[in-house]
């Protein structure tokens, strides 16, 4: 049963990398440019979760209202302001990434001096529950994330397969040039795809301060390399394979921890991503597409 | 071999001699103090890492995300060399170097292999977890020191010895990677750069020479490992982290992706602005990362784009001038 138990946490851990490389898949997916800066907007989200109900003492619905806002409209700014203009020229995509990498480092420094670079704990956000199913003792939070993120993966395949927009997106990353002559607004989607990305990872970040109750200006670096390894083994620009990424990252994490190995459970991660790479290079669920000429 | 170009690279070794007894006469007088020599051999560090990066990222055109797994693997090689091999230090150090550099290199050949013969992001990614296992690895076992890090390593008398030396080693990189892209191996690098399949379709073994292309930057990046363990004396596994990784990407897409030069300006400057700004203390992080966004703006393709600074085309301009001749060998300097 301890195992069973594991599996079931490594799955509460792996649904928070899962929300987050939602946001890593769909912006891959469209404009083929690893968002570094998307890790530091779960930080950002995390802040506003704290500023809202410590400081101001607000209730936690209206925290979380306001940490997806904030974060929405953070990730639309940094669209505009750090990238469109790129995007416009069609510049090389390494410079994209530099700017991306440049932004992460900005939001890190900025709340650094902002907060200070000490963890700042978060209160007790939902009642501490156990539940206990047959003879497994599970926490609440864990319950909570694997719902939340399958929840949010469905409204996220709906959006994507029903929605005008969600066509426009598909149709944008398939082909951004054909795209625009068959009359989308290639720039709108753009943004809309980083407003979505940006809003799941602030959802990612209120289930983020709920498991581990504390938050630092760093915190987005490592979680958000691991939700990039996610996407990239489930198959990156593929929504359901960014879940299956994030949950079996989750596992084999949660495992690893509990055979003794927390040292080197980092390591395990990459070397999971590295092997299914060489056997599968296009992820778990991604398609294999052939180059033409 | 024209006239022109025998002066200019007579011209170019002479500048770098000047430069060198320049710097040797400052730190030997004490016009450059202690502090500011250790910021001269991290800047011959840097130059080496973003030389050799550049050769894979500007000249090959494939992203590479764990420079610093090279860096540490040929540190930790290099360190460990000096200490066990019982030989006099003024031995042992270069050969420690030697050694670190083959030690990365054959690094490189395990990872590249198989990464190589993916395409667009992939070596990326792959790159950043091999980075990142080697980190978590160094802490694991024993003979590294573990989290306590690696103390003990011999430093080469003196500051004096290891300017020299950084300084020696990254002019022989910077020479080494320009002959490189000159030559047909070159060539055929920046064929595949400019187009993958083209290339192969004209018969270049485009596995071969992305191997040779990654294999000899990690054997430089190795090198420069090597310096910077004697350089602080003692290692620890955490510095060599993505961080530095980008660090040292930052500098080769800021000083211009296939620009040489650019790299070199770049480390240099990139190297020392943190320093200079050490008077904002706690805000120089957000200027740093302010400039980047700014600079990859409004010049993506970096400072020097991928034109180089060659006295060989300002010989050349001058010459044409005197002599007001017939344009005089094509556009010298220019190939890369």
């Amino acid at each position: 049963m301890d195992f069973l138990v594991q599996i079931i946490n490594g799955l509460g851990l792996g649904s928070i990398y899962a929300l987050v490389a939602l946001g890593y898949s769909m912006v891959y997916g469209i404009i083929q440019l690893i968002n570094f800066a998307h890790g530091d907007i779960i930080m950002v989200g995390g802040y506003a979760v704290f500023v809202a109900m410590v400081q101001l003492g607000l209730p936690l619905w209206v925290a979380v209202i306001l940490s997806i806002a904030v974060c929405t409209l953070l990730g639309v700014i940094i669209e505009r302001l750090a990238y469109h203009r790129l995007l416009v020229k069609n510049a090389p995509r390494l410079s994209l990434l530099i700017t991306a990498i440049g932004v992460s480092i900005f939001l890190q420094n900025l709340f650094q001096l902002g907060f200070s670079s000490s963890a700042q704990s978060m209160p007790v956000m939902f009642p501490s529950k156990v539940i206990t199913l047959g003879s497994i003792q599970l926490s609440f939070s864990t319950v909570l994330n694997i719902l939340t993120s399958v929840a949010m993966m469905i409204l996220l395949v709906i959006i994507v397969n029903k929605s005008k927009m969600g066509k426009a997106m598909r149709a944008t990353s398939e082909d951004a040039g054909a795209a625009k002559l068959m009359g989308i607004n290639t720039n709108s989607t753009i943004a809309f795809t980083f407003a979505i990305g940006s809003a799941l990872a602030a959802v990612g970040a209120v289930l983020y301060c709920n498991t581990f109750h504390q938050i630092t200006p760093y915190m987005g670096g490592m979680l958000g390399l691991k939700a990039f390894v996610a996407a990239v083994l489930g198959g990156i620009g593929n929504i359901p394979g960014a879940m299956l990424g994030g949950y079996i990252l989750g596992v084999a994490e949660s495992l690893t921890i509990a055979a003794g190995g927390s040292q080197i459970s980092d390591a395990v991660v990459f070397g999971i991503l590295i092997l299914v790479l060489l056997v599968k290079p296009a992820g778990l669920l991604g398609k294999n597409v052939q180059e033409k000429v | 071999m024209s006239k022109q170009r025998k002066l200019s690279y007579l011209f170019s070794a002479l500048w770098v001699a000047v430069l060198f007894a320049a710097i040797m006469g400052a730190v030997a007088t004490g016009v450059i103090g202690s502090y500011y020599s250790g910021i001269l051999v991290l800047i011959g560090i840097n130059i080496i890492l973003a030389v050799s990066l550049n050769l894979v990222t500007g000249f090959l055109g494939q992203l590479v995300l764990g420079h610093a797994g090279f860096m540490s693997v040929g540190a930790y090689s290099a360190a460990l060399f000096t200490m066990n091999s019982g030989l006099p230090l003024s031995a042992a150090f270069p050969l420690g170097l030697l050694f670190g550099g083959l030690v990365a290199a054959v690094f490189g050949v395990i990872i590249g292999i198989p990464a190589l013969r993916l395409r667009g992001d992939y070596l990326a990614i792959i790159t950043l977890g091999f980075g990142e296992i080697i980190r978590v690895l160094i802490l694991a076992v024993d003979f590294t020191g573990g989290a306590a890090g690696l103390t003990g390593i011999p430093r080469p008398s003196g500051q004096y010895t290891l300017i020299a030396y950084t300084f020696v080693i990254a002019a022989l990189t910077v020479v080494a990677i320009l002959a490189f892209i000159r030559s047909r191996h070159g060539r055929a690098v920046i064929a595949i750069r400019e187009d993958e399949i083209a290339a192969e379709a004209s018969g270049i073994n485009t596995t071969y020479y992305k191997l040779l292309a990654f294999v000899v930057a990690a054997f430089f990046a190795g090198v420069a490992g090597g310096i910077y363990a004697h350089h602080v004396g003692v290692l620890d596994p955490s510095k060599f982290d993505f961080n530095y990784s980008v660090e040292i990407l930052i500098m080769v897409v800021l000083g211009g992706m296939g620009s040489i030069t650019g790299s070199v300006c770049s480390a240099t400057v990139l190297t020392l602005l943190p320093e200079m700004l050490r008077s904002f203390s706690d805000k120089r992080m957000l200027i740093y990362s302010l400039v980047l966004i700014i600079v990859m703006l409004f010049k993506p393709s970096g400072l020097l784009g991928t034109h180089e600074f060659s006295i060989r085309k300002i010989i050349g301009k001058i010459c044409d001038k005197k002599q007001k001749k017939q344009p005089a060998g094509g556009a010298p300097g220019k190939e890369a």
